[in-house]
């Protein structure tokens, strides 16, 4: 790599390991217990947070960020992947500033991308309750929540935007809840002790997203963004060392196309469907970013996981994807399992209070049923495993525990209840057939968010200059676990405030050399794309791609879901390689190439999920501490509960793609804690 | 339970489209549609038949993407999206036709999947409130009355998904267009783009060949998200104080 900008980190992804040097590193890893599956690298670090105090980084990065000439910025130009919060909101707002920017999304609309599922609500350090909220608080609370395993000058700077999104969100006429006097309503949520979450009813997703969605379709209108619509991005291309373009599949022709721009922006969610079962959107795909990691973007983290507490059950070997229940419904409901395995099969209703084990309550008696995602998660598996589980046995397991409304409707009124969560409670007896206003709901854990993603530094900018990522898809701001309503917080404040005050230090530099159409990167990444849709067009074997998804997901939430062993890791990366290689013999896609083909859509997608399933076990094998969302068995107190080794693992993991069945090398981002203490979690 | 099903099945855009049947075993109640349509897709991709396109995303009846009609109906029997729909309220031995949303503004694809851009341009008539990104005061300087904000917000449940447009005789998209004049029409940051907003979108909406609305009410019934009916009066309202204003 020649001539690097002196805006990019200080890693070289060009830097090469002689023989011996790899031969020593793996020596000095032999204890570790993914010693066989990788190779160690150099080290890295952030190069562009500001250093001082906490509260003045972010003014200091936006003051020294170099401006594009107002002038000059209808010659720069943008691609963002991805219309959800963190993409739609990327997109209008670099539209606004003038650059020339293209939106894509594999939807039929950027309306439809996955952020508008979400349900609870969006934190934002406002303290219009006066309970005692601010922005170091909504700082302090997030640092911890991820198990101190994330930044503090990015964590410090969500946290100081968020003030703005809700202002943002307003003036767009977004539909948040409101008190009788017309001012904001807000709720507390999932383990926080403040009312700082805002909401529109259990639609909070949705109105934000539409309110994103507005601002890029009035861009459109304005000229400044083009949408590609059913387009799929299946390459990056890198030229010279920068990220220069994309190549898409159009969905509906088929056609492969190359889109070149001065910056590439990736905003193109979580790959929680490498589980198959979760409750991303069918299509939600970690393509685009996988993509990315094989043309030299770091993949950090990918074993966090997080996984919802809150979900409607499997009903069966039918089942396509998972539905959650927003976990605002645990302020109000109250979770249990029986306490005698001989109940579990009972109408719930004929249970006795005395007969009833309130579990969250029981064990963590000050924050009950708020703890963390994380805990919650895990007591209801325990149960499970108990014998104590609730609701139709699947494979010989009852996996399900209640979440009772019962007390919640006798204290407040049916109606009250119904103001709050009638959408909800009307999605859960559409799903299962049972009213929740009369028996309890079942629920059970499901993955939902994932907070590994591609590395960025403070700029949100990748180790491929040019490349930034931005939302669900990067790792930046949650650690090892994520706090409810901070989804949507990261996904806007990134979109709306953060990357559009950072890729103009890029884009200063800009515009750079127009890319010929023959430049060998591109017929290179062109050639690719061509002779991979062609093996699964010519294949021709015996198995659907959804069978092979099923598969992969059942290996990954048995040996890579709530609890990871080393064991079961290594089982599963064996598990994985065997399928994999299976897949490629004998994937049957029919139809053709050159039309719509949703078989061939899921087969790109399924193949990248292969090599970043795998990538997950190695990563979760190698982080033998149990941190947030990752939980491995060897590592526990003597009461079962998470033990983090601050001493070995207070480091990012960022893996660097090694090539094809070649190891990843890691290279550790060392976390320092300069305003906050390390403290071990406890909700006790 | 045992199906047959009778579903639409075209190539592409211009080739001719016509009914296929199958026949379906060991459909569990507990599917949804659209689970059992991916049953009958892994069948026909094992026997060699390529499987049948239909647009789904999330399967939790918010995003919109999800279309279909059913026996006749958008959405099928229930007031929800197809996505929501579950195999419970059918019966053993029903026989079921599946068709694509039909109308001329939401032109084929393949098979069950059509192109609904024409809402996304709607959008771009006026279907937002222009404020700027870092241009919005504080959340708190202008109240908005609860009962203004609650209404705004049950019309601005829209999925977008056109349901309205394909339950329609005459094909009108007004109910689509209502909900969004009535969400932003009811917000005080609405306002100042009252009257162009629903001049333009309505010419939009003409262009893109739509039909006019001429109060049937099949859009509001078929509504997965039961946007009312009085939308329709609210656009119209605000279309004639547009025209008043010599917009």
């Amino acid at each position: 790599m020649t001539d690097l900008p002196d805006t990019t980190n200080s890693f070289d992804s060009s830097r090469t390991l002689d023989a011996a040097a790899l031969a020593e590193r793996e020596g000095a890893q032999q204890t570790d217990d993914a010693a066989d599956y990788y190779v160690d690298g150099d080290p890295i670090q952030d190069t562009k947070a500001p250093g001082g105090p906490l509260e003045e980084r972010w003014n200091t990065r936006q003051f020294e960020a170099r401006i594009a000439n107002p002038a000059n910025r209808r010659r720069l130009s943008v691609i963002v992947v991805g219309t959800g919060l963190a993409g739609a909101s990327a997109a209008a707002t670099l539209g606004e500033a003038g650059y020339v920017v293209k939106s894509f999304c594999y939807q039929d609309s950027p309306r439809r991308a996955h952020s508008i599922a979400a349900q609870g609500g969006i934190n934002a350090a406002k303290n219009y309750k006066g309970d005692g909220d601010s922005v170091y608080r909504l700082f302090y609370d997030t640092i911890k929540g991820g198990d101190y395993r994330s930044r503090e000058s990015n964590v410090y700077r969500l946290a100081q935007v968020s003030t703005s999104i809700i202002d943002q969100c307003v003036a767009q006429g977004v539909p948040f809840a409101r008190e009788y006097g017309g001012l904001l309503d807000n709720r507390s949520f999932g383990g926080v002790q403040v009312s700082r979450t805002f909401y529109a009813r259990g639609q909070t997703g949705q109105q934000l997203l539409i309110g994103a969605y507005q601002a890029l379709e009035r861009q459109v209108a304005a000229g400044t963004v083009k949408c590609y619509t059913r387009h799929e991005m299946v390459e990056l291309i890198v030229v010279d060392g920068r990220a220069r373009g994309i190549i898409v599949r159009d969905m509906v022709t088929g056609e492969i196309e190359t889109y070149f721009a001065d910056v590439v922006v990736l905003a193109s969610g979580g790959y929680g469907n490498v589980f198959f079962l979760s409750t991303n959107a069918m299509g939600c795909n970690v393509t685009a970013a996988w993509r990315a990691h094989r043309k030299g973007a770091l993949m950090a983290n990918p074993c966090y996981t997080q996984i919802h507490p809150t979900c409607i059950p499997v009903a069966g070997a039918h089942q396509s994807k998972l539905t959650l229940m927003s976990e605002s419904l645990r302020n109000d409901g109250r979770i249990w399992v029986p306490k005698n395995q001989a109940d579990c099969g009972k109408d719930p209703r004929e249970i006795p209070e005395e007969d009833r084990d309130y579990y969250l309550e029981r064990i963590y008696p000050a924050f009950g049923n708020l703890v963390p995602r994380d805990i919650a998660s895990r007591q209801a598996k325990n149960m499970c495993d108990e014998g104590r589980g609730v609701g139709p046995e699947v494979d010989g397991v009852r996996r399900g525990v209640y979440l009772d409304f019962a007390e919640a409707i006798d204290r407040l009124g049916r109606k009250a209840i119904e103001d709050k969560y009638d959408n909800l409670f009307d999605m859960y007896a559409r799903i299962t057939g049972e009213d929740p206003y009369t028996s309890p709901m079942r629920i059970y854990p499901a993955v939902h968010y994932v907070m590994g993603g591609l590395w960025v530094d403070y700029d949100l900018q990748s180790t491929i200059p040019g490349l930034f990522v931005t939302g669900e898809a990067n790792f930046s701001d949650h650690g090892a676990n994520r706090l409810g309503a901070s989804a949507l917080m990261q996904g806007l404040a990134d979109g709306y405030f953060v990357l559009p005050n950072t890729i103009r230090d890029y884009l200063a530099e800009g515009p750079f050399e127009k890319i010929a159409e023959d430049d060998p990167a591109v017929v290179e990444a062109q050639q690719s794309v061509k002779s991979r849709i062609e093996q699964f067009m010519t294949t021709n074997g015996t198995r659907s791609v959804d069978s092979y998804h099923r598969e992969l997901g059942h290996i990954m939430w048995e040996y890579c879901g709530m609890e990871r062993s080393e064991d079961g890791l290594r089982k599963a990366i064996d598990l994985i390689r065997s399928l994999k290689e299976d897949f490629w013999r004998n994937v049957r896609v029919l139809g053709s190439a050159e039309s719509m083909n949703q078989s061939l859509e899921k087969a790109g997608r399924v193949a990248d999920f292969f090599e970043l399933g795998e990538l997950m076990c190695i990563d979760a094998l190698n982080r033998r501490e149990s941190c947030g969302g990752h939980f491995r068995a060897e590592s526990q107190t003597e009461e079962g509960e998470a033990l983090r080794h601050d001493d070995q693992y207070a480091y990012v993991a960022a893996w660097e793609w090694g090539g094809a069945d070649e190891k990843p090398i890691l290279h550790k981002e060392h976390l320092t804690y300069e305003f906050v203490e390390m403290k071990q979690r406890s909700y006790k | 339970m045992k199906l047959n099903l009778k579903i639409w099945r075209q190539e592409n855009a211009t080739a001719p489209g016509g009914i296929h049947t199958y026949e379906l075993d060991d459909v569990s109640e507990d599917m949804s549609f659209l689970e059992m349509l991916d049953v009958l897709n892994e069948q026909l991709n094992a026997e060699g038949e390529e499987p049948i396109a239909f647009d789904s995303d999330c399967r939790e009846g918010i995003c919109g993407q999800c279309s279909l009609m059913i026996d006749g109906e958008a959405h099928g029997p229930e007031v929800t999206t197809t996505c929501q729909l579950h195999m419970r309220s059918f019966r053993d031995g029903d026989s079921i036709t599946i068709e694509p949303w039909r109308a001329d503004a939401f032109p084929i694809v393949k098979d069950l999947v059509v192109d609904r851009s024409a809402f996304d341009r709607i959008i771009q008539q006026g279907g937002y409130i222009s404020v700027n990104t870092g241009a919005a005061p504080d959340a708190h300087a202008t109240p908005v009355p609860k009962d203004k904000a609650n209404r705004a917000f049950d019309v601005a449940t829209c999925i977008g998904c056109g349901a309205c447009v394909a339950a329609c005789p005459n094909g009108s998209a007004s109910l689509f267009l209502g909900a969004k004049i009535t969400h932003l029409g009811e917000l005080p940051q609405g306002q100042a783009e009252r009257d162009t907003r629903v001049v333009n979108m309505i010419g939009q909406h003409d262009a893109e060949g739509f039909g006019g609305c001429t109060n049937i009410g099949e859009c509001t019934a078929a509504c997965p998200k039961e946007i009312p009916l009085d939308v329709i009066s609210r656009l119209n309202w605000d279309l004639h104080a547009a025209l008043r204003h010599g917009k």
